[in-house]
């Protein structure tokens, strides 16, 4: 970039998540210390206080996720960061924060394992939880880093997704991505877009939670004069519990609406020599950089290999998944998990086609030589 | 994603609170300064001090996709678990510093050139801070890398330790400029 007026810092991944949150204009953290994702809230500790913000640490995963959606609902851009035992905490919370339509970003660095699991190790176990981890129908997105440079640009648009469509937002990344250190491009201000709410300066009738014709309801925030009622409960465009049917009905529908009204925005993926491919790679997150490197080898030994990976895991990308289905048979889905994205695959691309996992869940990265040999086993 | 053998690989090992990962980082800065790609790594045990430690930096002409060590070019290991485990991985044409306060057996099945010193030993004699030993080990690398030299390194040291170490990480350096004129 010539022109920059940005700079390039070797960062960790973590470090850059927090450098952008604050681009983004995150100005209240509250969280809790765990492995891996506790240079977050360092990082966050140290440089919230100097742009204006607030840095809280909370008692434990519950209050932390209750305290951003608390200061979101007042108009602050909040987030959290944490791992799996406490991403299994905030999922109460989550559907509370979906429900209340409040603007949010959570962290969840993926550690190795179920329960306590192996804290130091690495995964991506936590991909179907990231969708239905709190219960019944909600909308969320989730966003899977692969890069120290994703671990900034992503939770920008993390924060913009959040605030267009007021959904909790999460950001994937794991361990690994989190302790990785790499050179990171850091953009001036005003060079890397930033969203930020509508604020309607009246309601008619008081219909705080009326939606537009995108599916997105603009309660006021908090202390601004309007006194909108927030509630967990099903409601109507008051903002007031509804249990008449059809209400209840328009509630649950409209509330999920926002994310296949907005597909484009949230259609992120990358791809590399899908058009003729015979064999397509699906990965996210760390496992995909693998992938990329062995699509490139399998090119070279004359194999029509593709290499795909979602950015954006929640909505998965599904159209164009369908679209490279057309001509290609073979999907090797490789993760450090049993196989979690692989029956998201499957689903999409129908059951006629062939679908392969490699599947890694010691705690550690898929291997070069690993993937080619069970790609080539795969092949054979 | 660069083609591997356009990528230079260090290994660094030992225990946790030896430096290893601050000695990854120092090679990476290093590396951005001197207009390379770069990528560093680390793992560890759920303990701060005494657990195994590894460090991994990878650097390249090119853009980086794989972000693990594959062969090492170079390996740095400051205990006996270390080098029993890491030393043999090193490439025939590479190179393994060991640190012989800690490793009293030299793997056998080593391929690569191996030098060898009492690092942290010197590092506690000469300067009373067994844990500059880790910056004796960088002073070696900045001899025996073909990609940088010996002031974009102590540059990104000086950038990375507390300023009133400065002199002494400064001497450190210089000590294993010095040991590299020996092996």
């Amino acid at each position: 970039m010539s022109d920059a007026k940005g700079k390039t810092v070797l960062l960790q991944g973590n470090e850059a998540c927090a450098m952008g949150a604050i681009f983004a204009g995150c100005r209240f953290f509250g969280g809790y210390p765990i492995t891996p994702s506790t240079e977050i809230a360092e990082h966050l500790a140290r440089k919230l206080p100097t742009v204006g913000g607030v840095f809280m640490q909370m008692e434990d995963e519950i209050a932390s996720i209750a305290s951003i959606i608390g200061a979101s609902l007042t108009g602050i851009k909040s987030m959290t960061a944490t791992s799996g035992p406490g991403f299994s905490l905030m999922q109460e919370n989550l559907g509370l924060a979906a429900v209340l339509e409040a603007p949010v970003v959570i962290v969840n660095l993926m550690r190795s394992g179920a329960s306590t699991g192996h804290p130091t190790g690495t995964g991506q176990g936590d991909l179907m939880q990231s969708r239905w981890g709190t219960h019944s129908d909600h909308p969320v997105v989730a966003l899977a880093p692969a890069t120290a440079q994703e671990m900034f640009d992503l939770t920008v648009k993390a924060f913009n997704i959040a605030e267009k469509l007021r959904v909790p937002v999460v950001l994937l990344p794991e361990a690994v991505v989190g302790h990785i250190r790499e050179a990171v491009y850091i953009p001036a201000e005003g060079e890397m877009e930033v969203i930020n709410r509508e604020r309607p300066s009246s309601y008619d009738n008081l219909l705080f939670f009326k939606r537009d014709k995108s599916g997105v309801s603009h309660p006021p925030d908090l202390g601004t004069g309007f006194r909108p009622h927030f509630t967990g409960l099903t409601h109507d465009e008051s903002g007031f519990f509804t249990a008449v049917a059809d209400e209840v009905n328009a509630f649950t529908v409209g509330l999920n609406s926002k994310i296949d009204l907005h597909r484009e925005f949230l259609t992120d993926y990358c791809e590399e020599t899908v058009e003729d491919a015979d064999i397509l790679l699906v990965s996210f997150g760390i496992t995909a950089r693998a992938c990329a490197y062995i699509v490139r080898a399998l090119r070279k030994k004359g194999v029509k290999a593709g290499y795909f990976r979602p950015r954006i895991v929640w909505p998965f990308p599904e159209e164009r998944l369908r679209q490279i289905a057309q001509h290609t048979h073979t999907f090797i889905v490789p993760e450090l998990n049993l196989g979690q994205m692989r029956y998201a695959v499957q689903r999409i691309v129908g059951p006629e086609k062939r679908v392969v996992g490699i599947n890694r869940v010691d705690g550690a990265m898929l291997t070069l030589d690993r993937l080619m040999e069970e790609i080539k086993e795969a092949l054979a | 994603m660069s083609d591997q053998d356009e990528r230079y690989e260090v290994l660094l090992s030992g225990s946790g609170g030896q430096g290893i990962i601050l000695a990854g980082v120092i090679i990476a800065e290093a590396g951005i300064a001197h207009d390379l790609k770069v990528v560093q790594t680390a793992s560890y045990g759920p303990e701060s001090r005494g657990g195994a430690s590894r460090s991994e930096v990878i650097l390249s002409g090119t853009d980086i996709d794989y972000p693990a060590v594959t062969q090492p070019d170079f390996v740095i290991a400051l205990t006996q678990e270390a080098a029993d485990k890491f030393a043999h991985l090193a490439r025939p044409r590479g190179k393994a510093l060991l640190d012989t306060t800690w490793v009293e057996n030299i793997p056998r099945d080593i391929q690569a050139s191996t030098a060898s010193f009492p690092l942290t030993e010197e590092a506690s004699n000469r300067f009373g801070k067994p844990l500059v030993a880790n910056i004796i080990a960088l002073g070696y690398f900045a001899e025996h890398n073909p990609l940088m030299g010996p002031d974009e390194l102590l540059q990104a040291i000086v950038r990375r330790v507390p300023s009133h170490y400065r002199e002494l990480n400064e001497h450190a350096f210089a000590f294993g400029r010095e040991l590299a004129t020996r092996q």
